[in-house]
């Protein structure tokens, strides 16, 4: 039984985290980029916990912060979503371009 | 003092004749209306002459004052509204009075207006009696009568302004009482309308008098005028007296106004001898008279009066020679005796002018009731050509008009010949002899008086009868009641003159002296100022019975008797086709006389627009229409050039505005910026996604870079 290294734990944040991009860069709805967010962020998080354990414990305040961060977020990005959804009837994120020029 | 004291009651009198008249005189019979509209100027003349005994009782006993009487304030109430400063600066008030004044002056007046006025309206009483309108003519005939003596009673300029534009209204009316005839028409027009330019004159001097002496009260004014405060030659009397004088012209008809009267004879002929004779057209002669205390400060007006009057004189006197309408011939005369009178006034006679007024109302107004006599007579006809041998036929006529005839031509012991020769001799004895070139006008036109005044009398009373049998068969003596006026007036014709019998004929000028409280003052002024005091009448009679007046005197009867010789060789057997000696010694000359001197020509050039030059007016009314023409044309035209010239302006700075302004400075650096970010906007995809995928790709550069180094 090989014993879970921090290499073990930064090999997990990574997959996790390419797994993120990959949703945020494919998926065309809204609700899952904001999930595929969450896993970016949720890897980040993995990472300060293992580096938590080299370091001491800033890496997890700082975890619990993004967190609260990540809470925030999802409460304003579904926010505006909802908006958006009232206006537009879709949540699809490649009809949002009217920022454009 | 009942009738001084009820002086008002006078003019009252024809005012209720016409007032009846105006409301009932269609229902009324021909009778009625002369009983109540002569019945109204008979009491009226009763009344006057009881006023002036008793105002004779009154100057008696107040060192000859005038008799003044208020009613009631009329104009300005004591409330401040018409207030005004005064050339001095101190505020007075315009204020005029419904007042009476009394005083010999207007006793006169009012003597001969109510008296003639009687015995006219008398004869109208056959004269009208066939023609329509009766009740209508009677009832202008009492409303002229009102005015009149509103006119002359009034004590102040506004009271007098009133019966002056009153008689102006009646002679409209009268003169236009045939309405129905163009000319007539025409002719009312014309004496209105000639008249309003004179009453214009008067009522500018009435506002130069009201602003100079801060009232227009006749008494006030002259005791102000004869206080010494003001020089002679003063420059506001004298544009004041000169305005006044122009209003006269107007009214008395006078060069260059005069052009309205013989126009007037269109009127009934009982009107040309009333209103155009005897004393509408003295109206202005009373008016000078009354302000006669101004004039005397302004020997410039006075000489422009002498003038003027002197001028109007020959002239008319020259144009009557030639006419042949009668009623033309006694309508020049009349314009050239105001002449007369206004000679005198002109040379400070004024006693000698008012004088001939006097006489000129008596026998003037029968030279016009007498032609109204042949008139009626000839079946209308006025044309004395056509008429001839009318002594044995209508002899009362006759033989008044010839009384009339030797009193105005001036043959001694004729009411014409006193008052005239009086004038002629005031004016040769004022002091400088320029004024014997007025005597030699006056003389001269003596002697034309007397030749149209006996070829009139030639041409229609004796000769050979010249009119149509018809017309001959209907020649009858006019009814009693129009020869009686006709030999009343005959008998004053005659006796006139007595009144004032110069003291040269050991009379004793009893009217002159009547007159004296009223001019007399004048000639003290005169004399404190240096000049010769030769003014009042009846006062310098008895130093200067010189033998120059008994020369003067000759020489004027020998004109007189000298024109009616020259007419009696002439005229005396003129049949079928005679010849006017003026037309056979030039005939020019006769044109020019017979045609009036072409003055209503001229005026047609000059003033009323009626000459016309390819459609373009002459004249006076031409100028308007060329002033017109370069308001329209030149003062516009700059004015729209100005207007034009700004929108060229603005158009030129609108397009400056947008091409250079907003096109270049404003727009182009914005189309430059767009040109210059258009590239930029390209990477702007607006799909969150590729900034994302962008994001990611710059991420693993950065990786890469780093983990590569």
């Amino acid at each position: 039984m090989v014993p879970i290294t921090t290499f073990h734990y930064l090999v997990t944040a990574a997959a996790l985290f390419v797994l993120g991009i990959i949703g945020v860069l494919t998926r065309r709805n809204v609700v899952i980029i904001l999930m595929s967010i969450e896993l970016i962020l949720n890897a980040v998080n993995l990472n300060l916990v293992a580096f938590s354990r080299l370091y001491g414990l800033h890496g997890q305040v700082f975890a619990i912060f993004v967190i609260t961060d990540a809470a925030a977020e999802a409460a304003v990005g579904l926010g505006i979503l909802i908006a958006f959804f009232r206006n537009k009837e879709t949540v699809n994120v490649d009809e949002v371009d009217l920022l454009k020029w | 003092m009942f009738f001084l004291e009820h002086i008002w009651v006078i003019p009252l009198l024809p005012a209720f004749g016409a007032a009846m008249m105006f409301f009932f005189g269609r229902k009324l019979q021909n009778r009625s209306v002369s009983a109540v509209c002569v019945g109204a100027v008979v009491i009226a003349f009763v009344f006057s002459c009881l006023t002036v005994i008793q105002y004779n009782h009154f100057a008696d006993a107040h060192k000859h004052a005038p008799f003044e009487k208020v009613l009631y304030t009329w104009l300005g109430s004591g409330t401040g509204n018409l207030t005004y400063l005064t050339q001095n600066g101190t505020p007075a008030e315009f204020k005029a009075e419904a007042g009476f004044l009394l005083d010999p002056l207007n006793a006169i007046w009012l003597l001969f207006v109510t008296g003639v006025g009687m015995l006219i309206h008398i004869y109208s009483i056959g004269y009208m009696g066939h023609e329509g309108g009766y009740y209508r003519f009677f009832g202008y005939l009492n409303l002229f009568m009102f005015s009149m003596l509103t006119l002359i009673l009034a004590n102040n300029y506004a009271m007098l302004f009133v019966g002056w534009e009153g008689v102006g209204l009646c002679s409209y009316l009268l003169i236009g009482f045939y309405f129905h005839r163009q000319s007539a028409s025409n002719a009312a027009n014309k004496a209105f309308i000639v008249n309003r330019i004179g009453d214009a004159g008067f009522l500018l001097g009435l506002f130069t008098v009201a602003w100079y002496f801060g009232s227009i009260r006749f008494t006030t004014v002259t005791s102000l005028a004869r206080s010494g405060h003001f020089s002679v030659g003063d420059p506001i009397i004298t544009a004041a007296t000169l305005l006044f004088f122009v209003g006269a012209c107007g009214k008395s008809a006078q060069i260059p106004l005069y052009i309205w009267l013989p126009d007037a004879m269109e009127g009934p002929t009982p009107v040309s001898a009333l209103i155009h004779a005897a004393t509408m057209v003295t109206a202005g002669v009373y008016m000078v008279a009354r302000s006669n205390a101004l004039f005397v400060l302004a020997p410039t007006s006075m000489k422009t009066v002498a003038i003027i009057g002197a001028l109007t004189a020959i002239f008319a006197a020259s144009i009557g020679l030639v006419q042949n309408d009668i009623k033309r011939v006694l309508a020049y005369s009349t314009v050239s005796q105001l002449g007369y009178m206004f000679l005198a006034l002109g040379v400070g006679a004024f006693a000698a002018g008012v004088f001939h007024v006097f006489t000129h109302a008596f026998f003037k107004a029968l030279l016009f009731l007498g032609s109204g006599s042949v008139i009626h007579a000839m079946s209308g006809e006025q044309d004395m050509r056509n008429m001839g041998d009318l002594h044995r036929r209508i002899p009362i006529t006759h033989w008044t008009m010839f009384f009339a005839t030797l009193a105005i031509a001036g043959i001694p012991g004729f009411a014409g010949f006193v008052s005239k020769d009086a004038i002629l001799w005031e004016a040769w004895s004022k002091d400088t002899s320029a004024y014997h070139v007025l005597w030699i006008i006056g003389w001269f036109t003596a002697f034309m008086t007397a030749f149209y005044m006996f070829r009139l009398m030639y041409l229609t009373f004796h000769g050979q009868p010249r009119m149509s049998h018809e017309v001959e068969h209907h020649i009858h003596e006019s009814p009693k009641s129009m020869t009686m006026p006709l030999v009343i007036l005959a008998f004053f014709s005659i006796f006139a003159g007595f009144l004032g019998w110069p003291h040269s004929l050991k009379g004793s000028d009893r009217f002159g002296e009547y007159l004296k409280p009223v001019f007399a003052p004048e000639a003290q002024v005169m004399s404190e100022e240096g000049k010769v005091g030769q003014v009042a009448a009846g006062l310098h009679e008895e130093e200067h019975t010189t033998p120059t007046e008994y020369v003067l005197m000759f020489l004027s009867i020998g004109v007189a008797v000298g024109g009616w010789a020259l007419a009696r060789r002439f005229y005396h057997r003129a049949g079928e086709g005679y010849k006017e000696p003026i037309a056979v010694a030039s005939p020019s000359f006769y044109k020019v006389l017979y045609n009036k001197y072409f003055v209503d020509e001229g005026y047609d050039y000059l003033f009323t627009g009626r000459r016309k030059i390819d459609g373009v007016r002459l004249g006076v009314l031409g100028l308007g229409d060329a002033s017109a023409a370069f308001d329209t044309k030149v003062i516009d035209g700059t004015v729209n050039a100005a207007g034009w010239m700004t929108r060229a302006i603005g158009t030129v700075s609108r397009w400056w505005d947008t091409v250079v302004i907003d096109g270049i400075l404003v727009n182009g650096p914005a189309i430059l910026a767009r040109l210059v970010s258009y590239p930029v906007r390209l990477v702007q995809w607006g799909l969150v996604q590729w900034y994302a995928f962008v994001m990611v790709i710059g991420l693993l550069g950065f990786v890469v870079y780093y983990v590569a180094k």
